[in-house]
């Protein structure tokens, strides 16, 4: 019998089944994300179709200049972390560096301008919740609450998964400088970048729901 | 068998480490599956005195035991327990654990490590429900209906869902290793169509747990939010829609009740054909309607919301859809009914479990018909009919096919027998106790007895105290296997590789089987239960009469 690689798991019999599997169960993960976010999408269609002038008021109270800031950012990180894809694949691992790093920062940019955003949010009494105070300039005030109710909900859940790839992405820069084992390290390149792809993907589907469908 | 006496035995059970050490941070899929057994037990344990207490309750007509208010949170406790902490995972996380890469000639699953990582999550989770059970329980149900939950409710609510919500991500880690395990790790010769059908229930049920969870996830996440920060998604002050909840709880939920039932399924299969030593019957339409049965499970949730007010044809599309899933199930019934017909059978303590669920998922299936149309539904909502309706499915079909598997893979297990005796003692005994404890419920349920009442009118009480004293019966049957099962890992005479003669590749292995699984890796020649041909594997032991 050959002998074994060394990038190969003990459970595996070779690197293609190893690469398979690993790429399959992320896939299979995503699919659970997809109805995680897929359930409060339908939330939303069920409250929008229930009061539409109340989402009409409120997508104009939001900062759509922002919001096309922030997905032409999240857009852009999402080319970096794809070519970083690839630089790990041909092991350019200088190249692989330059784009987790900016996946990162335009990753954290992102961040930034989404908190700036909810600062002016809070100043301007868009708080629904936490006893803060609620201004609506509209009729339907109480409506109003639930569309901010739901923007906070699903922005906030969407920023919370952006952290999680940040910190992916991290890992991946640590072990873009560690790891000796290119075979494992394309794979977890691999995995993380579907991951970041998926949270671009929800915004993709999150701005123009909030911000832009008037 | 002289190399079984001169070469090595390696077992999983000595071998990498016996301390408790060794054991928390193994990645073995057989001593995953012993964590999680353990486990689940202890809370079966717990689930199970919350329903005794409410048994004694309800053997006399007024509220004297437990107050109103105690009554409710024993009731929520038992059904937030049984489904999530006990039922969900039960089979799966178990049997499936172990059995799935010896079934499939795999050293482990797909991943390993994130097996190991599902138990943290389900022992992390279920800490927030023992957390919630110790500070004084909830009262809301195990259904958690908004506005009660987010709103009204003055219990442990957050606690609780917390404690759901996390549980939940373990079994989501559960479906996406058994599914890409099932996609990528089988042997050499080991097809779709070869795959016994144990594996292609856990492949179905790890489908729903990936596409159902989340969305209960999800759901509770907002009434948490709801409670905690007054983020009201679903409030109807704000025009938010409380039936959505439903909606969504129920589009998990149904298929849920399938994560709860395939695996018992795919258990009984393996132990019918064992024990009549023959072919399954008509094997391509049994793996086909335990797929069936997976997808129209997704398209039923409304049947349980027939009186909530959702519009009435939506409420009869529902009912229709739901009669469907009766085709793929009656399909399964026949199927192992034709498996016994002219077979050998032996009456082993797991064919006796087996035969037990056939009878009781057939009158838990039948009940399910009548339920599915509004009509009848109209009159029995809320009513004890429907609590024996779905025990019926989810004790009788699936703890017996968990207890009758148990007992079938013990030898390989744990490498030990036990008392045959008592295993078929106890498998009556479940039967009996069983029987006498749901099917007066079908009967008060009919003339009118209303689900989570503490107290009721006296003309029900016969009904109440046969049901109380079945019980009793119910529970010493469960004690049984725990002592004769526990037993026999002392003192149980040495099991051989293969005690019951059975095909498949996990009966080629040793038993206890070695750390990666098998000695030499298998290759696969055969159907799954070739049990007719000449060169059949015989019992490695002598069979009772």
């Amino acid at each position: 019998m050959s002998e074994r690689p060394e990038a190969l798991r003990f459970q595996f019999e070779d690197l293609d089944q190893q690469r398979a599997a690993d790429e399959f169960g992320m896939w299979v993960f995503l699919l659970t994300e997809v109805l995680f976010f897929g359930a409060l999408f339908l939330v939303y269609a069920v409250a929008r179709w229930n009061h539409p002038e109340a989402f009409i008021d409120g997508s104009h109270l939001l900062n759509a200049t922002l919001g096309t800031v922030n997905t032409a950012i999240l857009l852009t990180s999402s080319l970096a972390i794809a070519v970083a894809d690839l630089a790990v694949r041909e092991d350019a691992r200088r190249l692989a560096r330059w784009m987790l790093s900016a996946t990162l920062l335009l990753g954290l940019a992102f961040l930034a301008v989404k908190g700036y955003e909810y600062l002016l949010e809070y100043r301007h009494h868009r708080v629904p919740f936490l006893d803060r105070p609620f201004e609506w300039p509209g009729p339907d005030a109480r409506e109003g609450r639930l569309f901010f109710n739901l923007y906070f909900a699903m922005t906030g859940l969407h920023a919370l998964h952006l952290v999680v790839g940040c910190g992916l992405v991290c890992a991946m820069l640590w072990l873009n400088e560690r790891s000796r084992l290119p075979a494992r390290l394309t794979a977890q390149v691999r995995a993380a970048g579907l991951y970041w792809h998926f949270v671009d993907v929800v915004w993709v589907f999150l701005f123009p729901l909030l911000y832009l469908v008037r | 068998m002289a190399d079984r006496d001169t070469l090595p035995r390696p077992n999983y059970l000595l071998d990498g480490g016996t301390t408790l050490k060794r054991w928390l941070l193994t990645t073995d899929h057989k001593r995953v599956a012993w964590l999680y057994m353990v486990s689940i037990t202890f809370f079966f344990l717990l689930g199970s005195a919350a329903a005794l207490l409410m048994r004694l309750e309800l053997l006399t007509p007024e509220g004297d035991l437990l107050t109103a208010e105690m009554y409710n949170r024993m009731f929520s406790l038992h059904g937030i327990i049984m489904v999530w902490f006990f039922l969900v995972p039960a089979i799966p996380a178990t049997l499936g654990n172990f059995l799935i890469p010896l079934m499939i000639g795999a050293k482990d699953l797909a991943f390993p490590r994130l097996n190991l990582l599902s138990w943290y999550i389900y022992a992390f989770g279920a800490a927030f429900t023992v957390w919630a059970t110790v500070a004084g329980g909830v009262d809301t149900g195990w259904t958690f209906y908004t506005p009660l939950s987010s709103m009204f409710a003055n219990g442990n609510v957050s606690a609780a869902i917390l404690g759901v919500f996390i549980v939940g991500f373990s079994s989501i880690l559960t479906g996406i290793n058994f599914i890409v395990t099932v996609h990528r790790m089988r042997a050499p010769g080991m097809t779709w169509f070869r795959l016994p059908l144990f594996v292609w229930a856990n492949y179905a049920t790890a489908i729903i747990m990936v596409l159902a969870t989340p969305v209960l996830a999800i759901t509770l996440l907002l009434v948490f939010v709801e409670r905690a920060f007054g983020i009201g998604i679903f409030d109807p002050a704000l025009g938010g829609d409380p039936l959505l909840f439903q909606h969504l709880f129920w589009f998990y939920s149904h298929p849920a009740v399938y994560i709860m039932i395939l695996p018992g399924m795919g258990v009984v299969s393996e132990l019918v054909a064992c024990f009549a030593r023959k072919r399954v019957f008509g094997y391509g339409l049994m793996a086909g309607s335990i797929l069936a049965i997976a997808f129209l499970g997704f398209l039923v949730w409304g049947h349980h919301m027939f009186v909530s007010g959702q519009a009435a044809y939506a409420g009869l599309m529902f009912g229709l859809l739901s009669f469907l899933v009766a085709v793929p199930s009656a399909i399964k019934v026949f199927n192992w009914t034709a498996t016994l017909f002219r077979g050998s059978i032996v009456l082993e303590t797991g064919m006796l479990y087996a035969l037990g669920f056939i009878g009781l998922f057939t009158i838990g299936g039948l009940t399910g018909l009548m339920l599915a149309s509004m009509a009848i539904d109209v009159h029995v909502h809320d009513t004890y009919f429907v609590v024996a309706h779905f025990h019926y499915i989810m004790v009788g079909g699936m703890v017996m096919a968990y207890l009758g598997g148990l007992h079938f893979w013990w030898p390989k297990l744990t490498g030990r027998l036990y008392n045959e005796f008592w295993g078929r003692f106890s498998a009556v005994a479940i039967f009996v106790g069983f029987n006498l404890t749901f099917f007066p419920q079908f009967i008060m349920g009919y003339q009118g007895m209303p689900r989570r009442y503490h107290s009721y009118t006296p003309e029900y009480e016969p009904w109440h105290v046969l049901s109380s004293a079945g019980a009793v019966l119910l529970a010493i049957g469960y004690f049984l296997p725990l002592l004769n099962l526990g037993w026999s890992m002392l003192r149980g005479r040495a099991a051989g590789d293969n005690p019951w003669g059975a095909t498949g590749l996990e009966w080629r292995t040793t038993s206890p089987p070695p750390p990666h699984n098998f000695r030499n890796p298998p290759v696969v020649q055969r159907e799954a239960y070739d049990y007719g041909s000449d060169d059949a594997p015989v019992p490695d032991r002598e069979m009772p009469r």
